[in-house]
């Protein structure tokens, strides 16, 4: 089927009247009109004629194969009719012509060859498109040679990743720990997720991030979340914390990241973190959204953002660093006090702003907070001191005697491999929080249940 | 106390070879040796085992066409040109013509260039003509054997055919005058006219400065399945189609334009190796000639090679086992391209990357200016070596010839 499609495209391709006419012109231009010319361009007309019959390029060469006599075998004939061999050959190609061929022939030419100067048809199969299953088997190619490459060229004794999320059951809680949850499943090191819940381990969230095959801890913390966002920024302090005490108690091994369910990560921060030594920071893009074009939030920044920053104009937060890639200081979000709508209370409409310095853009390794551990250093305080009775603190910086010994990642702060968002459902929406189907008897009852459902 | 002196010193000596062993084993653990059908060559030095002399030729024959035109330095037929400069320079030179092995005339032939940069090879069968005339009358050592005892480096399209059309290379076939040297020509096609017994197949040249420059981190993780950048169908020079690549491009166009695997295309990107080298398989499928640099670009970025040309000849063929590096794919079998890839077991998809990435097979196939230990050089030399040493048949008696010097078309009987 496939040589019948080749031999239709070459029939249609022959039969172009471009060819047909140049060689008709050549014979015009030819000039004298002898006999001979006469009784060539009656040839050139029949082999036309049979060629648009037969389907294929009738060639005025065959004529000469069957009225020439083999000559002796000298070099140039030997080749003229190796020529015409191979063209004879081209003009069927569904059949093997060796028994037309003379002896000289075949020993001058490719004996064995399967290879032959001319035209040959392009062989397209019938149905050409990718086939699931060869898609699927090329992926798993691909899959074990990046394995492969980690191994042989990445990170010779990858870290423990230990996550820590505080999170609480909200409207968009679905969506955003969906979305943290797909990354951490994609991360190619181990790891720990520390999921710290409001009010109590719930089953919702707990039936929601059952459905990821990482190692989880669901812990609770006993506290109603706050309306205004300020009041629940430290909050999300306090439950990093108490997250924190727990590494310590379990003493679990491995690089803190603090995973907040609202950001968005690249795949890269999660390879840049193996390379930290006690405590890293990366640069944190800041996307402050609500439909306002970036020019109406002053961010105090500096020209150390980058290339990738000069066209967006993100404000970035993190590591500020000299040309001998040394720390020097911090970009830190500073908002003036024009900006009109601030959100204030969660659920409002209007922008959601970060601190300072957010916590999510720190990464610590885990011996630090353990009581002790084999060179743990001294410029690290212990964790009991800090955010006792809810004092605030505002980055893990606090924890730290010198902030002078950070790591800075992402070449020096310079790539923003993390993004930082803030997105409520607005107070007055009606987005149920989960579909819950229940059987409905009467319409109160189904009221009532709506109503629970919303909570 | 003798004894314990011998069992003592027996025991240190055992211990040092299994250490020895050992480094070796944990070195291989990563890339594995390459041997060839002539054994493991690759990493031979071939300074001491041959002796060649450089005949002096007028600079009309070379410096003067280069510096007509030196954009033969950078096109892909340059290893002729660097091949010259090495062996000025190289410890297998003699200047005493009676000790040599080997015997090397510098001819340019392929560097009468187009505005284009494609070299025209009509004068060439006449420049080598002139040339041979010159050293048969000027040294004695032409006549005592016809040839056999000399090298001529012929990199273009069909090698010693001197044309770029294959239907009249064949017609033309290898020049008369070379039909006893030993050719080192990039082209090879096995039972072709253009390619004689005994030649060397050496890979077309690509510039080692510019690749390298464009090297990324080997920890970039090879997202691409299959990736290829060039014609498919060339419209200028095959417009009814079916002719070029023996329709094996436009086969692989047709068959796989819509499928997500294959990142195939016609553009020239600026990124084109990098995403070589993110890439598993590249395909090298065959053009107007079977051989290109792509094979050359894909093992120095450690992406497999996928050979679409029947009966090719790869360079280095008896040192390097290409079966074990490349895979082979007839060109009757091109729509069934991604079957073939994906039921490779991936153990051997493993095997062939960790060979890509020996450097001594990287190392073959470039010309690098300065020159370096392993590199396409040596092999070359290699190779002539191992043709070493001469039969004494070779050794035509005085008087007897066995070339005929009018043989071949009228045109080239013409001087240069």
């Amino acid at each position: 089927m496939m040589l019948l499609s080749a031999l239709q495209q070459q029939g249609r391709r022959g039969n172009s009247s471009r060819s047909a006419s140049s060689q008709l012109d050549s014979a015009v231009d030819g000039g004298v009109k002898s006999q001979a010319t006469i009784f060539w361009l009656l040839l050139h007309g029949f082999c036309c004629l049979v060629s648009l019959v037969l389907g294929f390029r009738f060639s005025r060469l065959l004529f000469l194969l069957i009225f020439s006599t083999p000559s002796p075998s000298s070099y140039t004939t030997t080749t003229a009719t190796a020529n015409l061999y191979s063209a004879f050959h081209n003009s069927f190609p569904s059949t093997t012509t060796t028994t037309t061929s003379t002896p000289e022939v075949n020993s001058a030419t490719e004996e064995g060859s399967r290879v032959v100067v001319g035209r040959h048809g392009i062989l397209i199969r019938p149905w050409p498109h990718p086939d699931p299953e060869e898609v699927l088997k090329s992926l798993r190619i691909i899959d074990r040679v990046q394995r492969e490459q980690r191994l042989q060229y990445g990170v010779k004794s990858p870290r423990t990743v230990i996550a820590i999320t505080p999170t609480y059951v909200r409207t968009f809680q679905t969506l955003h720990l969906t979305g943290i949850m797909h990354t951490l499943m994609n991360v190619p090191y181990n790891l720990i997720w520390i999921v710290v819940e409001v009010g109590g381990a719930t089953n919702e969230t707990a039936s929601l991030i059952s459905k990821s095959s990482l190692k989880i801890f669901h812990i609770g913390y006993n506290e109603k979340i706050p309306i205004l966002w300020e009041d629940r920024h430290k909050l999300e302090v306090q439950m990093r914390l108490h997250a924190l005490r727990f590494v310590k108690k379990k003493r679990l091994d491995g690089m803190v990241t603090f995973v907040d369910d609202s950001n968005m990560h690249s795949m890269e921060l999660f390879d840049e973190i193996q390379s930290v030594k006690w405590v890293g920071a990366v640069s944190v893009g800041i996307l402050a959204l609500s439909g306002r074009s970036e020019g109406d939030l002053s961010v105090a920044q500096t020209e150390n953002n980058g290339k990738n920053e000069k066209n967006s104009q993100m404000p970035v937060q993190g590591p500020s660093c000299n040309s001998s890639n040394h720390l020097v200081g911090w970009h830190t979000f500073n908002v003036l006090p024009r900006v009109e709508r601030r959100a204030m209370y969660v659920g409002e409409r209007g922008v959601v702003l970060p601190r300072k310095l957010e916590w999510a853009g720190f990464i610590l390794n885990s011996r630090l907070l353990w009581k002790e551990a084999e060179d743990k250093p001294q410029w690290i305080k212990d964790l009991d001191e800090v955010g006792r009775d809810g004092e605030d603190v505002e980055s893990p910086l606090s924890l730290l005697k010198g902030a002078s010994l950070v790591e800075p990642l992402g070449n020096c702060g310079r790539k923003v491999m993390l993004w930082w968002l803030r997105v409520e459902a607005r107070a007055d929406s009606k987005f149920p929080a989960r579909f819950v189907f229940h059987k409905l008897v009467t319409k109160n009852f189904c009221i009532l249940v709506l109503y629970s459902a919303y909570g | 106390m003798r004894n314990w002196r011998c069992v003592f010193s027996m025991v240190v000596y055992f211990a040092f070879c299994f250490s020895i062993e050992a480094y070796k084993f944990q070195r291989t653990q990563q890339t594995e040796r390459i041997s060839g059908s002539a054994g493991d060559v690759l990493e031979d030095d071939p300074v001491g085992r041959l002796k060649v002399f450089v005949y002096e030729l007028p600079s009309k024959y070379n410096k003067k066409i280069l510096q007509k035109d030196p954009r033969c330095l950078t096109h892909m037929f340059a290893a002729e040109i660097y091949m010259h400069r090495f062996l000025l320079s190289s410890p297998v030179r003699t200047l005493n013509p009676e000790e040599a092995d080997w015997f090397y005339t510098p001819v340019y032939t392929t560097c009468d260039l187009t505005p284009n940069g494609l070299p025209l090879p009509f004068k060439s069968p006449r420049m080598m003509r002139s040339a041979i005339q010159l050293i048969s009358s000027n040294w004695p050592y032409w006549n005592r054997t016809e040839g056999a005892d000399h090298f001529f480096i012929v990199p273009h399209d069909f090698g010693a055919c001197f044309h770029y059309q294959e239907e009249k290379a064949i017609e033309r076939g290898i020049l008369t005058l070379l039909q006893r040297a030993t050719l080192v020509q990039t082209f090879g096609q096995r039972n072709h006219f253009c390619l004689k017994d005994g030649s060397i197949t050496i890979p077309p040249y690509a510039p080692p400065q510019k690749m390298q420059s464009h090297l990324i981190p080997p920890s970039t993780p090879r997202s691409i399945f299959v990736y290829f950048r060039g014609l498919f169908y060339d419209v200028g020079n095959d417009p009814e189609g079916g002719y070029y690549a023996r329709g094996a491009r436009a086969s692989v166009w047709e068959n796989f334009k819509n499928n997500p695997l294959f990142d195939i295309s016609t553009e020239h990107p600026s990124t084109y190796y990098e995403d070589m080298q993110r890439a598993v398989f590249c395909l090298c499928p065959l053009g107007w000639a079977p051989w290109s640099p792509r094979l050359v670009e894909a093992v120095i970025f450690g992406c497999i090679p996928v050979i679409i040309a029947d009966d090719i000849v790869l360079p280095f063929a008896d040192a390097i086992p290409w079966e074990d590096i490349g895979v082979f794919v007839p060109e009757k079998d091109v729509p069934k391209l991604d079957t073939i890839l994906t039921s490779i077991p991936i153990d051997e998809i493993l095997r062939k990357q960790r060979l890509l990435g020996n450097p001594s097979m990287k190392q073959a196939m470039l010309f690098p200016q300065p020159v370096q230990p392993r590199d396409a050089f040596h092999q070359i030399l290699n190779g002539l070596a191992r043709k070493l040493p001469h039969d004494k048949s070779v050794y035509l008696k005085p008087g007897e010839t066995i070339l005929n010097w009018t043989a071949g078309p009228v045109g080239d009987l013409k001087p240069w």
